[in-house]
C-alpha cells in the first residue's frame, strides 16, 4: 500500500462530523490558521487511518482539525481553523 | 418521489434499518443492493451511506458506500464491489438475501454532490467502482429531464468490469447532450475503438470541455483520483472546479 | 445492543498466545500503517537527532555520527492502541541510554519531536535503562518511510503511538507535557497491560 492511499477527501470525515454537528459540515467554508487558505471542508485532506481523524489544509498540510472518538466520547480540536462559515 | 434532504432540518444522524428488496448482479464482482428504508429522508446525487454490520458477539464493522440510485427513485440502491480480502463487501455481495435487514445511516456528504440546478457542462471521471456516485448523478439528470451537457469518462480494467454498461449505453444513445467514453486499461475486446490505456492528460484534454468550463467530479481509488485531478488542473481547470472523492484503502 | 446482522462473523481475530497479549489486543500478520499526515521525506544529509531542553548542554548527531554509535538488534512485541499487536518484531537501533549518556539533567519527562510535527510525551525513566531505542532498521531492512524511516523512537512496553515515527529528537522537560494524541484524549502514560488507552482509563 502506497502511503499516498492514506490521504482521503473531506467527505471521508463527513459521517464522523455528522455525529458531532447537527448539519453537514463538508459544505462549510473555513480558513486555515497557518497559511490563510480558504476552502470548503469537503476539499481538505483527511487522514483517518490513525488513532484519530486528522483534517489538514490542502495547501500547506498543516492540521486544521483533529477528532478522536471512543464509544460515545469525543475529543475535538479545531485550533487550526481561524473561522468556519456555515450555511445551515 | 423525491424529497431533497434539506440541510437546515437535519438533526443528529441516526442508524436506520433497511430491508433488502432486490439484489442485482452487475458484474462478476459487483452487486447492487436495492433497499426499502422506511422514513428515508431522501438524498442528493453523490452522497453516501455508512453501513454497519454487527456480529453476534457484538463485533462491528462499518464502511461507506456511495448511493447509486437517483433522488427521484422510490428505493435506495447501493452498489458494492466484492474485495477478496474484504470484511464487509463479501458479506454484502454474497451472504445477504432478499428480506435481510441492513443497518445504515445517511445520507452523508454535501460536498461531492451534483443537482441539475447547478447546471453544466458536467465532466464525470470515474475509476472502477468510483463510477457509482457518478451514475447516481446521471440517473438524477435523466429523471429530471434536464439536458445539461455531460460527459462521463469511465476507467475500468476490461469491458466485463464495466458496471451499468447496458444502462450507460441506453442513456447515451437517447441523449445528444450525454457522451460516455471508456478507458479499458488491461484488456480490450477485438475491434475496440475506445481508450486502451490509463487515463492521462491527453485523454483528459480530449474528453473535457474547452477551457475547463463547468464542474468536474472525480471518484475512484486514491491514486486514480490524484492523477486525474492533477491532470484536469494541468489542462486548465481551476482547483475549485474539481471535486474529488478518494476511496482509499479501507474499503472492503 | 439491538440489531445483529444475520450471518455476519467478521474477520476472525487471532487472540494470540496467552500471557503475551495485553487485554483487548489481537494478532496481525501484516504491519498496519497508521498515519496522521503525509509521510515526511527528509534527506539523510539534512537529518539530525537532537537532545535539547532542560539539559546542561544540548547534543546533536548527524546521520553519520548517529550510525557510528553503538547499536543493537532487538526482538520485541509491539501493541497498537487500535488493538493490533505483533510479536517478536526485530529491530536495530541505538539505545536512548547511549544518547543520554553524557547528558546532565534533572528533568523527569521527555517530549519526542518529529518531522511532520508529531510529538509524544514520556517519563524519562520509561526511555532509559534499556527500555527505548532510536530504531533505523526493521526486520533486517532499513526502516521504510511509511513505518517511520529513516528512524523512529521505539518504546515497546507502551502503546505504539509512543514509538514516534520520523523522530528528530528528545526534549527533556521538568513537567509532563501532552503530545499530539495525549492532548486529545489519549492516555498520558499508555500502559497496554493496564489498558490505558484514553483519559481516565
Amino acid at each position: 500500500m502506497d502511503e499516498q492511499d492514506l490521504k482521503l477527501d473531506g467527505n471521508a470525515a463527513a459521517g464522523l462530523l455528522r455525529e458531532l454537528f447537527a448539519f453537514e459540515l463538508t459544505t462549510a467554508r473555513g480558513r486555515c490558521e497557518n497559511c490563510g487558505a480558504v476552502a470548503e471542508v469537503g476539499a481538505v485532506s483527511v487522514y483517518a487511518n490513525a488513532p484519530g481523524s486528522v483534517l489538514r489544509c490542502p495547501q500547506c498540510e498543516s492540521v486544521l482539525m483533529r477528532i478522536v472518538s471512543n464509544g460515545g466520547r469525543y475529543w475535538l480540536d479545531v485550533r487550526g481553523i481561524s473561522w468556519l462559515e456555515i450555511r445551515a | 418521489m423525491a424529497r431533497a434532504a434539506v440541510l437546515g432540518r437535519l438533526s443528529r444522524i441516526a442508524w436506520q434499518l433497511g430491508a433488502v428488496a432486490e439484489l442485482v448482479d452487475e458484474t462478476a464482482r459487483v452487486k447492487t443492493l436495492v433497499l426499502e428504508v422506511p422514513d428515508w429522508a431522501g438524498h442528493r446525487a453523490g452522497q453516501h451511506v455508512d453501513v454497519r454490520l454487527t456480529a453476534e458477539d457484538g463485533y462491528q464493522a462499518q464502511r461507506s458506500y456511495s448511493i447509486a440510485s437517483a433522488p427521484e427513485d422510490e428505493r435506495l440502491a447501493i452498489t458494492v464491489e466484492r474485495l477478496d480480502d474484504g470484511e464487509v463487501s463479501p458479506y454484502l455481495a454474497e451472504e445477504l438475501v432478499v428480506g435481510d435487514k441492513l443497518e445504515l445511516r445517511g445520507p452523508i456528504g454535501g460536498y461531492f454532490v451534483w443537482e441539475v440546478e447547478q447546471g453544466g457542462p458536467l465532466l464525470l471521471v470515474g475509476g472502477g467502482s468510483g463510477v457509482v456516485p457518478l451514475v447516481a448523478m446521471l440517473r438524477h439528470r435523466a429523471a429530471s429531464g434536464a439536458r445539461v451537457p455531460t460527459r462521463l469518462l469511465y476507467s475500468a480494467r476490461s469491458l466485463e468490469d464495466v458496471i451499468y454498461r447496458e444502462e450507460l449505453g441506453r442513456l447515451a444513445a437517447s441523449d445528444d447532450e450525454l457522451e460516455v467514453a471508456y478507458a479499458l486499461t488491461r484488456e480490450q475486446p477485438a475491434g475496440w475503438m475506445g481508450y486502451a490505456r490509463r487515463v492521462d492528460e491527453e485523454i483528459l484534454r480530449e474528453v473535457s470541455y474547452p477551457s475547463g468550463e463547468g464542474l468536474a467530479f472525480v471518484c475512484g481509488p486514491t491514486r486514480f483520483v490524484e492523477t486525474v485531478a492533477d491532470g484536469l488542473v494541468a489542462i486548465g481547470y481551476a482547483p475549485e472546479q474539481v471535486r474529488t472523492e478518494r476511496f482509499g484503502p479501507t474499503g472492503g | 445492543m439491538s440489531f445483529v446482522s444475520r450471518g455476519f462473523r467478521g474477520k476472525r481475530r487471532d487472540e494470540g498466545p496467552s500471557g503475551r497479549m495485553p487485554p483487548g489486543q489481537y494478532l496481525v500478520d501484516d504491519f498496519p500503517v497508521l498515519s496522521a499526515g503525509p509521510t515526511p521525506r527528509t534527506p539523510l544529509e539534512e537529518w539530525d537527532f537532537a537532545v535539547t531542553g532542560a539539559v546542561g548542554e544540548p547534543k546533536r548527531w548527524t546521520w553519520e555520527e548517529f550510525r557510528a554509535l553503538p547499536s543493537e538488534t532487538l526482538t520485541k512485541d509491539i501493541h497498537c492502541v487500535t488493538k493490533w499487536s505483533k510479536l517478536d518484531t526485530v529491530w536495530e537501533g541505538v539505545s536512548v541510554d547511549t544518547l543520554l549518556e553524557d547528558v546532565e539533567s534533572a528533568a523527569e519527562y521527555v517530549l519526542a519531536f518529529c518531522d511532520g510535527g508529531y510529538t509524544t510525551n514520556l517519563p524519562l525513566e520509561d526511555v532509559t535503562d534499556g527500555k527505548a531505542w532510536i530504531a533505523y532498521s526493521y526486520d533486517g531492512e532499513p526502516l521504510d518511510p511509511e513505518h517511520g524511516g529513516p528512524a523512529r523512537l521505539l518504546v515497546p512496553h507502551l502503546y505504539f503511538w509512543k514509538s514516534a515515527k520520523w523522530v528528530r529528537g528528545l526534549r527533556l522537560l521538568d513537567e509532563d507535557e501532552p503530545g499530539f494524541w495525549e492532548s486529545l484524549g489519549y492516555h498520558m502514560y499508555g500502559d497496554p497491560w493496564r489498558e490505558q488507552r484514553y483519559w481516565g482509563d
